[in-house]
């Protein structure tokens, strides 16, 4: 079966082909990152304008890259939340009247799942059932998966998301937008000794994440070293390391607990912080010592993208599961709520 | 005149209409619904029921159009989507309407008024709004148009002392207008909104002007683009 994958819940324009059979087609993606960059962050609006004029042209070039034309299409999946309402409205109604045309099945689908699966994609994808680490600009969760819909939220953040932290830490330091990869790249030449930021929620059971203290935590070193005439490109950079070093120490303390307590040993670790190369090198020598084996996406399947719709879209419609008349446009939906594909 | 489905989701309502020909004459039929907010449910379903009475597929059709705006930014959007994906899915051509428009022409044919302001609420103490004429053949534009406060609505200065009529929900905000634009309504109809079947016959006659684009060069006209702030502009 192949599935035709829409992504427009933020700022980025995804499309792609999954074929059941021979894997992935074909994928590209539009991001508007640099028309948001002026004011500081996504504008809903302008977000959605932007799909409106790009996915036409952007399933045209992905249709051409497969060399497929619209009538070898089986399926439609677009992400239906969670997301920005009038982004996913885009992507929702362009599909449910692209399937309608082409006389096939369409189905909104879950945009964390998608990231969830991403590492399906990979030549080495993890076997169920193993645990997942979502870290994103908007989320942060531990998930229990054993099957295609059968997840159990094991923790989650309790205020900012991961990715949130990076990006408010890249504002205090004058880093532009998006912050996480700026604030990764002055930790390099940070020095992991000047300061030692404190490791929230590690020391008490539990798997949930706390990052709101860790974020005034920093502003408080910045302004300390700010009045001392020192916040300096090393002030900035040790800062910068000290606090990635916490939240990749916070990640990795909870990803062995989440092991230990459900007795797996798969690690799978997605969304757009699962990008950062210290937490990969910090996980994977973590698990690998326990005997597990850890697992991610490629880079650009990291981030927000079209693939990991298809995939998801691919499973789900080719067991049957289809939207009726309605389009989906959820802006909140947890993943918890999900459920094994429904072939009503 | 071309087989064409027509979609609108810019106001409360959503409609849509379907142009068809049956035994040598065009007719259109058409569903439409008060439904805030339920668009996303309504719309599909509406085009399903229509063709189906029609007993056509959408590779009948010649052309698609929908409501283009101006109106609500997210129900342009869904039209624009659902037109744009039947257009691309059925390799056909779409065309976009003036909601604006198809107001002015659903006041003439209900109410055989010739000379129409239509209004449609912005929200944030503004109206969308353009001036037409009707005639037999179609409308004739007197004023562009506009997002505007309804304190700044004007007649159009080369009709000034003909009966004008008022059609749209911009018609609420009647208080803030003008003393002497108010004097020269005879009439308004603030409870009607745009209609796809309007947008039918509308985009027949552009379909014949050869007005029909590839699905992704019609674009939602929002009127209002101000709609962020640039933090060092
Ligand atoms: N190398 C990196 N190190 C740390 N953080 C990173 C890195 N690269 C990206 N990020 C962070 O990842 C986030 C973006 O990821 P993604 O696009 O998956 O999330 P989102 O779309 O903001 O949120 P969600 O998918 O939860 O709705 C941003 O917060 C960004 O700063």
């Amino acid at each position: 079966m192949r599935v035709l994958g829409i992504e427009t819940s933020c700022d980025e324009t995804g499309v792609a082909v999954y074929d059941t059979q021979a894997g992935l087609l074909a994928d590209t993606l539009y991001s508007q990152v640099d028309m948001h960059a002026a004011y500081g962050g996504v504008v809903p609006e302008l977000a959605s304008r932007d799909h409106t004029r790009k996915l036409l042209p952007l399933i045209q070039t992905t249709l051409d890259d497969a060399g497929l034309g619209r009538n070898d299409l089986d399926g439609i999946a677009y992400t239906a939340g969670p997301g920005l309402v009038g982004a996913l409205m885009v992507g929702a109604a362009t599909a449910h009247g692209m399937a309608h045309a082409l006389g096939i099945p369409v189905l909104g689908v879950h945009h964390m799942e998608g990231h969830l699966l991403a590492p399906m994609l990979e030549e080495t994808a993890p076997a169920f059932p193993f645990v997942a680490l979502l870290v994103s600009g908007g989320h942060t969760q531990l998930v229990e998966v054993k099957g295609l819909g059968h997840y159990r939220l094991l923790g989650e953040s309790v205020d900012d998301a991961a990715g949130e932290a990076f990006d408010k830490t890249a504002k205090m330091l004058g880093l532009s937008y998006p912050g996480g990869p700026a604030v990764a790249r002055l930790a390099e030449q940070g020095d992991t000794a000047r300061f030692r930021f404190p490791r929230p929620m590690t020391d008490r059971p539990g798997l949930d994440f706390s990052f709101s203290g860790l974020k005034t935590h920093t502003l408080t070193t910045a302004n300390a070293l700010r009045e001392a005439g020192e916040l300096d490109d090393t002030g900035r950079a040790d800062i910068a390391r000290a606090f990635e070093d916490a939240v990749v120490d916070t990640l990795v303390i909870k990803c062995r607990r989440a092991l230990e307590q459900t007795g797996l040993t798969r690690l799978v670790v997605a969304g757009g912080v699962s990008a950062n190369v210290r937490l990969r090198e910090r996980l994977d020598t973590e698990i690998a010592r326990r005997g597990g084996q850890t697992f991610y996406p490629r880079g650009r399947f990291c981030t927000d993208n079209g693939a990991m719709i298809a995939y998801v879209g691919a499973q789900r419609l080719a067991a049957g599961e289809r939207d009726t008349g309605t389009m989906h446009a959820v802006p909140r939906w947890p993943l918890a709520d999900l459920a094994p594909p429904d072939a009503s | 005149m071309p087989t064409l489905l027509a979609l609108d989701a810019s106001t409360q309502a959503c409609s849509a209409a379907l142009m068809v020909h049956r035994e040598g004459r065009d007719e259109v039929i058409s569903r439409f619904s008060l439904a805030p907010r339920e668009h996303t449910r309504r719309l599909m379903p509406m085009v399903e029921e229509l063709l189906a009475e029609a007993g056509i597929g959408v590779s009948s059709l010649d052309a698609v159009a929908y409501g283009r705006g101006p109106g609500s930014f997210t129900g342009l959007r869904i039209a624009a989507g659902t037109a744009q994906g039947l257009a691309f899915g059925a390799d056909r051509p779409l065309l976009g309407v003036s909601t604006l428009e198809a107001l002015a022409l659903r006041a003439n044919r209900h109410h055989h008024v010739r000379h129409v302001l239509a209004a449609l609420d912005a929200r944030m103490g503004e109206i969308y709004v353009a001036a037409y004429r009707c005639h037999d053949d179609g409308l004739e534009r007197l004023l562009d148009e506009a997002v505007l406060p309804p304190e700044r609505l004007t007649l159009p200065s080369n009709a000034q002392d003909v009966d004008w009529v008022g059609v749209g929900s911009g018609w609420t905000l009647w208080d803030a207008m003008p003393v002497l634009l108010q004097d020269a309504m005879s009439q308004t109809f603030e409870d009607m909104h745009p209609a796809a079947e309007e947008m039918a016959w509308l985009a027949a006659r552009q379909f014949a002007a050869g007005e029909a684009r590839e699905a992704h060069l019609i674009q939602p006209i929002y009127l209002r683009d101000q709609v962020a702030w640039q933090k060092n502009a």
